[in-house]
């Protein structure tokens, strides 16, 4: 490539306004948040260094820790089902046909609505008064259960309805990825007379390996970070049953105005995501490097 | 496995039920925004059967906030669509094409940035947005939109699979760096623009958190924070129906987009995977 004065010139030009708008907006944050985290900083008043008070007071809050429980029940809740349905779709769907085509468009058109919308249409399927679930539940004789209030219940509407907004992308990246398994395997196994659960375990699934940890680690540091959904149908109620680490941050923040408290809760779910990030990192490099 | 095979019948049933999972809720929604407030009132049932009204939808379009909030929705996605695409573009093709200093280290410390959750900047962005009296503006809404690391990645990925041969052609010609960008190469990556373009528009007409906290009078809202407001300030009164109407509403433009765009989502998908 030709050098030269001019072309290092043009480059920071290219590169600039991104890098510009990237340091201010996300970098700089990113310490501000930090620096906040060890200062008492309330709307009101001056901000005053306190060194580790707001993470001392983390460790020592029962409500910290009854989020941080909520979310890890959430993540399981999701992220298990979440990937074996998916992973089940993709297997299925994995057809040329016309028929396959329509369903994975069905399957994938939750995805494209906004939390809004899906928390929107899931309070009345699941709220006990006029919901479908409940219409149904009564025509059947039932009696509707509380899924919104019932401190037992409201977790579990919280993942289902997680689930069904979520599950066209993790099925994408598995019908990706076995895309990508060459035919000749089956080819081989074929010649073997080997079953289709043989087949299956011998050679779909150590394939689907990589995207597997993909899904599980995406989906993971995803539904960690989960809020929209808790704060529209459940508001984290009954008494923060259902209140995640992220709607407790929200709140502490734009409730109470705890700035610097809410920062130290907001470091320390970062770690948190972070240590997952790099686990998938490095599981993903590993089993890039042994199917080679 | 044979890709071209039919499914099992057991598989097929499967499948079947799990797309009914996937649509009833939606029908349902769609049934009761046709339905007049008052019968659901009495019972939500009766949205199973007639009579239907489109009442709801001429309430929406005559004197409801909603189509400000669309209008709203629609300045900030594009807004935020035109933007990433410049500027993933030019920094794409700085990253991929030309050589100054630092290169390399800028580009690893622009990759570090996926590793960032939006919760661990969204409190300090919100104080600094403060500062600088941007919250209930368009610019407000969207300048966190614009950066985007994965859109810089995916740029200059697709700046380096083109061959450096044409950019030479280009210079022995006599056009400048910016003339080879803008005419030659740029429309080569026409593709990776609709990609780009499309994952940018629906993260940014989906997004939540953001403008809910920055966009708190209700003329900038855009039409997620509109209806969650709608939503939280539900009550018997206001009207199931009309509530529900509005959710049908704003998923139209989505759905139209993802019918349109379906391969280009999926494409972008499929790159997520890579990565």
């Amino acid at each position: 490539m030709t050098g030269g004065r001019r072309d290092r010139l043009a480059g920071f030009a290219f590169v600039g306004p991104f890098l510009a708008l990237y340091a201010f907006l996300l970098i700089y944050p990113l310490f501000m948040g930090i620096g906040l985290s060890f200062h008492r900083a309330d709307l009101f008043g001056a901000r005053r260094f306190v060194g580790f008070e707001n993470y001392a007071r983390a460790f020592a809050d029962p409500i910290a820790w009854q989020a941080l429980w909520n979310t890890f029940k959430l993540t399981v809740l999701i992220v298990l089902p979440l990937t074996a349905i998916t992973l089940a779709l993709a297997l299925a769907l994995n057809r040329a046909t016309r028929g396959a085509a329509i369903f994975r468009g069905i399957f994938f058109a939750s995805s494209v609505l906004s939390v809004t919308i899906v928390t929107l249409i899931w309070r009345f399927i699941l709220t006990p008064d006029a919901g479908l679930v409940a219409k149904i539940v009564t025509t059947l004789g039932g009696t509707p259960p509380p899924f919104l209030s019932d401190p037992n219940l409201t977790i579990p509407a919280l993942a289902i309805t997680t689930i069904w907004w979520s599950v066209g992308f993790p099925m994408m990246l598995f019908l990706a990825g076995l895309q990508q398994i060459p035919a000749d395997m089956y080819e081989a196994a074929a010649l073997d007379n080997a079953g289709p659960w043989t087949r299956l375990f011998k050679i779909t699934l150590p394939s689907l390996r990589r995207t597997l940890i993909l899904v599980i680690m995406l989906q993971t540091a995803a539904q960690l970070q989960l809020f929209g959904q808790a704060q529209l149908l459940t508001a984290g109620g009954p008494s923060g049953a259902s209140r995640p680490v992220v709607l407790l941050i929200f709140e502490v923040a734009f409730g109470r105005w705890e700035l610097g408290y809410a920062a130290a809760l907001a470091e320390l779910l970062f770690l948190l995501v972070l240590s997952v990030t790099f686990i998938q990192y490095w599981a993903v490099g590993r089993a890039a490097k042994e199917e080679r | 496995m044979n890709p071209r095979a039919r499914l099992s019948p057991a598989a097929l049933v499967a499948v079947t039920i799990g797309a009914a999972i996937m649509l009833a809720p939606l029908l349902w929604t769609i049934l009761l925004s046709l339905k007049a407030n008052s019968e659901l009132m009495r019972d939500t049932a009766s949205a199973f059967s007639g009579p239907y009204t489109l009442e709801n939808y001429r309430a929406i379009l005559v004197g409801s906030s909603v189509t400000h909030w669309l209008l709203n929705s629609l300045i900030v996605s594009l807004g935020t669509t035109a933007g990433v695409l410049i500027l993933c573009s030019l920094a794409g093709y700085g990253f991929a094409r030309l050589d100054f200093p630092f290169r390399r280290s800028l580009f690893v410390f622009v990759l570090l940035g996926l590793a960032i959750p939006e919760q661990a900047v969204i409190l300090p962005r919100h104080q600094l947005f403060a500062w600088l009296h941007l919250h209930n503006s368009y610019p407000g809404l969207i300048l966190p939109g614009l950066v985007a690391p994965f859109g810089v990645f995916f740029m200059t990925q697709y700046f380096r699979a083109i061959p450096v041969e044409l950019d030479e052609a280009a210079m022995l010609d006599g056009a400048s760096r910016f003339t080879l960008f803008w005419k030659v190469l740029l429309p080569l990556t026409r593709p990776a623009q609709a990609t780009l373009g499309v994952f940018t528009f629906l993260g940014s007409w989906n997004d939540y958190w953001w403008p809910l906290i920055s966009a708190t009078r209700s003329a900038r809202f855009t039409l997620t924070v509109g209806l969650a407001s709608a939503q939280m300030n539900y009550a018997q009164t206001s009207g199931l129906g009309f509530l529900m109407a509005q959710a049908v509403f704003a998923s139209l433009p989505i759905l139209i987009v993802y019918i349109i765009f379906q391969k280009q989502i999926v494409a972008a998908m499929a790159g997520a995977a890579v990565r």
